[in-house]
């Protein structure tokens, strides 16, 4: 064996025994995908309007506030949608005064007149910048309670369009708890009641003679129905801005009321406290509402100053009170959630998946190794030394970058196999050519090999073309095909080109050989 | 041993048959896709899939008789894979209404229609619900990478060959895209995000088989000065005849396998891909060099050949 054949022997058996090392052993080196393994795909939207509307009916209620205390007579502030709002009948001889009230509200709004008034419209800047914050922080918070769910490997990032956020669960069985723990807002907030509760919203208007002041609103609340009873709705009025909210939250954990059943019990971080503490003291004697996600929760007697603990009741089940204090603990969505795409596998299905893959792809080798071994007799066992190695080097390298096994990606793998044999194949009958044309054994072979490399190269050049198109269209399963077909294609110029020649060369320096078999 | 030992038919006189037989089935695919409209799997029309695995055997028709209970609406329901396994798939189309909390109401109405009917005890094999919005997006990005797709690869081949040759292989491939659609609609397959991979899958494959023949064409150009076009690429086909033939048997062989023992979920996969290999081959041997040869010119001499040296 010449100097320059044993480096590529070397060469070969290291490259080879590194990719075993990187996927062996599989189960727990190769990443399966979700058709695999089983789990859910959820893509969903983040309204971002909520966050815009929010932004805008605070803005337009301070801005309330502050003409009040300046005592700018206005006929009334609307807020007309997620963007804009109006202000309308401000006297012409308080205009001066009525705009340098303005001062705070034209950083982010732009003024122009309207009829009998002004329109305030956020800025388009700022509108692209709350609705990107937005869909970062619900992406954050997401993470969060995934991470809480204890899934492994799970996905939670951004999607094709702006609004979208995608996040995989594999593994995952009780889809519909997943959904509702990813789904709910989760914003915890302690509120002063005023009045209630009314056993319907009409009469708790009532009691404003249906002029419900602008600092109040009305919240539906759950009433504990009597020892026995069902639970019913009441409202009640409640101050609109809260004493606290979940931001201030340091924990929230499951605990059990003074009747043993199922609560949340949560503690508040120094700032929250020093609020919190204040407010209790001042409030002595009054209704607390516990306000989740719009509805009131439970509204306790304030009975002495609470400083940094509290509990929110309800007709939670233990499961419930466990998922509670997880999305409290995550934080709140800074804006509501739709579904858009579900795709749940079970891990039955995956695992027959994986049956249904492995057996096509050994059925495939098998079939290709018989026509090989017939037709080109022991150059055929070359080529199949050369395949193999090729797959092994794509587990290996797949393995190394992290990619995903899918279905879609076994049928990359037996395109691969595809792939390899057509290198070999047109080796084999340049090398035939040659063989014909009169040249020896050694000069047909190198010559073979020498004329096809170009060949072999503007292949897969265009293959690897369409296989990056591939790869930008969809996610997923169709990732896992493009991926596999690009790194086997990769892999395959290394071994159709420089393993099957080397095997070549291998046989033909031991001995004379008069004719190849091929 | 060898299949085509020193082949030499006359592939250039048959191109104008070749080519009115492909338009023949491109065009019967198409008058298909108008008249009956194009079939799409719930990945690009939105929609509602559902398969459940019975543990007792249960018919189509008791299932059906258990949606039609609590549900309205044109349901496709059928037997999903091997018989044995009791597994029944479930479509319903997509609801009018907007995405939300609505997306997954058919998904639920399905599950408990089947556990009111009583037909004892089942499991959810896998739920796929996609709203119109995703719907929609995955319809415009399985165009536009088809598309891209060509591009780049026409591109591709007009910077490494002539241009006429650009233009006869992505002639083929669009050829073979548009055969292997027609075939799709005759056997019944819907258009699902996994035939559309299979579809951009077959443009490589064809190309790949192409190139093969152009590579060959390049190289006997410089051999052959005196000969015409035609003849060059008659005799490249020929030469390359075999490893044609041998690749596409192989490969062939190897997507058998996966057809037959892939599992339901990528039998669609298989089956394009199949069809796109048969496709993809005869077009390498009658369309891509033809319409080279007929639009570089009859009179096209092996002189002046490739615009661009090999390397």
């Amino acid at each position: 064996m010449s100097k320059n054949l044993r480096w590529k022997v070397l060469v070969i058996v290291g490259v080879t025994a590194l990719s075993v090392w990187s996927f062996y052993p599989p189960d727990q080196k190769v990443r399966l995908g979700l058709d695999l393994k089983g789990g859910v795909h959820l893509v969903m939207r983040v309204q971002t309007d909520d966050a815009l509307r929010l932004e805008t009916q605070t803005t337009a209620d301070r801005l309330g506030e502050q003409l009040k205390t300046a005592k700018i007579p206005a006929g009334g502030i609307t807020v007309a949608g997620p963007t804009s709002f109006s202000v309308a009948g401000v006297p012409a001889e308080q205009d001066a005064a009525f705009r340098a009230a303005l001062t705070e509200v034209e950083v982010n709004y732009d003024r122009s007149s309207g009829v009998g008034g002004y329109v305030f419209t956020l800025k388009p800047n700022i509108v692209v910048q709350l609705r990107e914050d937005t869909v970062n922080q619900a992406l954050q918070t997401i993470e969060r309670r995934v991470n809480e769910l204890g899934v492994a490997e799970p996905i939670v990032a951004r999607h094709s369009a702006a609004d979208q956020i995608l996040v995989q669960l594999p593994g995952v069985t009780d889809v519909n708890r997943a959904k509702e723990i990813i789904r709910s807002t989760a914003l915890l907030e302690l509120k002063q009641v005023e009045q209630g509760p009314f056993p319907d919203e009409g009469s708790a208007r009532q009691a404003y003679a249906g002029n419900v002041p602008p600092d109040l609103e009305i919240l539906p609340g759950t009433l504990e129905g009597a020892p026995g009873q069902p639970a019913t709705t009441g409202y009640y009025a409640v101050r609109r801005v809260a004493a606290v909210t979940g931001r201030d939250l340091r924990n929230a954990r499951p605990t059990l009321d003074e009747n043993n059943r199922p609560a949340v019990s949560f503690s508040l971080n120094n700032d929250g406290a020093r609020k919190f503490g204040i407010f209790t003291q001042a409030n002595i004697g009054k209704q607390l509402a516990i306000v989740l996600d719009g509805r009131v929760q439970s509204a306790p007697q304030i009975q002495s100053r609470i400083d940094d603990e509290g509990r929110i009741t309800g007709n939670f089940t233990n499961q419930e009170s466990q998922d509670l204090s997880l999305k409290l603990r995550s934080g709140a969505l800074p804006a509501s959630l739709t579904y858009l795409e579900e795709r749940t596998v079970g891990p039955s299905l995956g695992a027959d998946s994986v049956r249904a893959g492995v057996m096509s792809a050994l059925g495939g080798l098998l079939l290709v190794t018989l026509f090989m071994l017939f037709y080109y007799k022991l150059s055929g066992f070359n080529a199949l030394v050369s395949i193999t190695i090729n797959l092994i080097l794509l587990l290996g390298l797949m393995a190394y970058v992290g990619a995903t096994m899918t279905l879609p990606g076994i049928a990359g793998f037996i395109l691969t196999i595809g792939m390899g044999v057509d290198s070999n194949v047109l080796i084999f009958e340049r090398i035939k050519e040659e063989l014909a044309a009169g040249k020896g054994v050694k000069q047909a072979v190198a010559a073979g090999f020498d004329r096809v490399l170009l060949t072999i190269l503007d292949t897969h050049v265009a293959s690897l073309i369409s296989a990056a198109f591939l790869f930008q269209f969809g996610t997923g399963p169709i990732r896992g095909f493009a991926m596999t077909l690009t790194i086997g294609l990769l892999s395959n110029v290394f071994t159709a080109y420089f393993v099957s020649r080397t095997l070549f060369e291998l046989t033909l320096s031991r001995r004379q050989v008069a004719k190849l078999s091929i | 041993m060898a299949i085509f030992d020193n082949a030499n038919y006359d592939f250039i006189k048959w191109r104008w048959h070749a080519i009115a037989l492909s338009t023949l089935i491109v065009l019967a695919g198409l008058g298909y896709g108008i008249t009956r409209g194009v079939p799409l799997g719930i990945d690009f029309s939105g929609g509602t899939i559902v398969v459940v695995k019975f543990e007792q055997v249960v018919g189509v028709e008791q299932v059906r008789s258990a949606l039609a209970a609590g549900m309205s609406g044109e349901n496709v329901i059928q037997s999903y894979g091997d018989p044995a396994n009791n597994e029944i798939l479930i479509r319903v189309p997509q609801m009018v209404t907007e995405e939300g909390a609505a997306l997954e109401q058919n998904a639920r109405a399905i599950v408990d229609s089947i556990t009111k009917a009583n037909l004892g005890k089942f499991e959810v094999r896998s739920q796929e619900i996609v709203g119109p919005v995703i719907g929609a997006d995955l319809q415009r990005k399985g165009i536009y990478a088809t598309l891209a797709s060509l591009l780049g690869i026409t591109i591709y081949i007009g910077l490494r060959f002539r241009f006429a040759f650009a233009l006869g292989a992505i002639a083929a491939t669009l050829h073979d895209v548009l055969v292997t659609l027609a075939f799709l609609f005759f056997f019944g397959y819907d258009l699902s995000l996994n035939v559309v991979a299979a579809i951009l899958a077959i443009t490589g494959y064809s190309v790949n088989d192409t190139i093969v023949i152009f590579d060959r064409v390049r190289e006997n150009l410089k051999n052959k000065r005196r000969d015409s076009l035609d003849t060059v690429v008659n005799l490249s086909v020929n030469q390359t005849l075999s490893r044609t033939i041998i690749t596409a048997g192989t490969t062939f062989l190897a997507v058998l396998s996966l057809f037959l023992f892939g599992g339901e979920v990528l039998e669609g996969f298989a089956f394009t891909m199949l069809v796109g290999i048969i496709s993809g081959t005869y077009s390498t041997i009658f369309i891509a060099a033809a319409i080279a040869t007929v639009l570089s010119g009859k009179q096209a001499k092996g002189r002046a050949p490739a615009t661009r040296k090999a390397s």
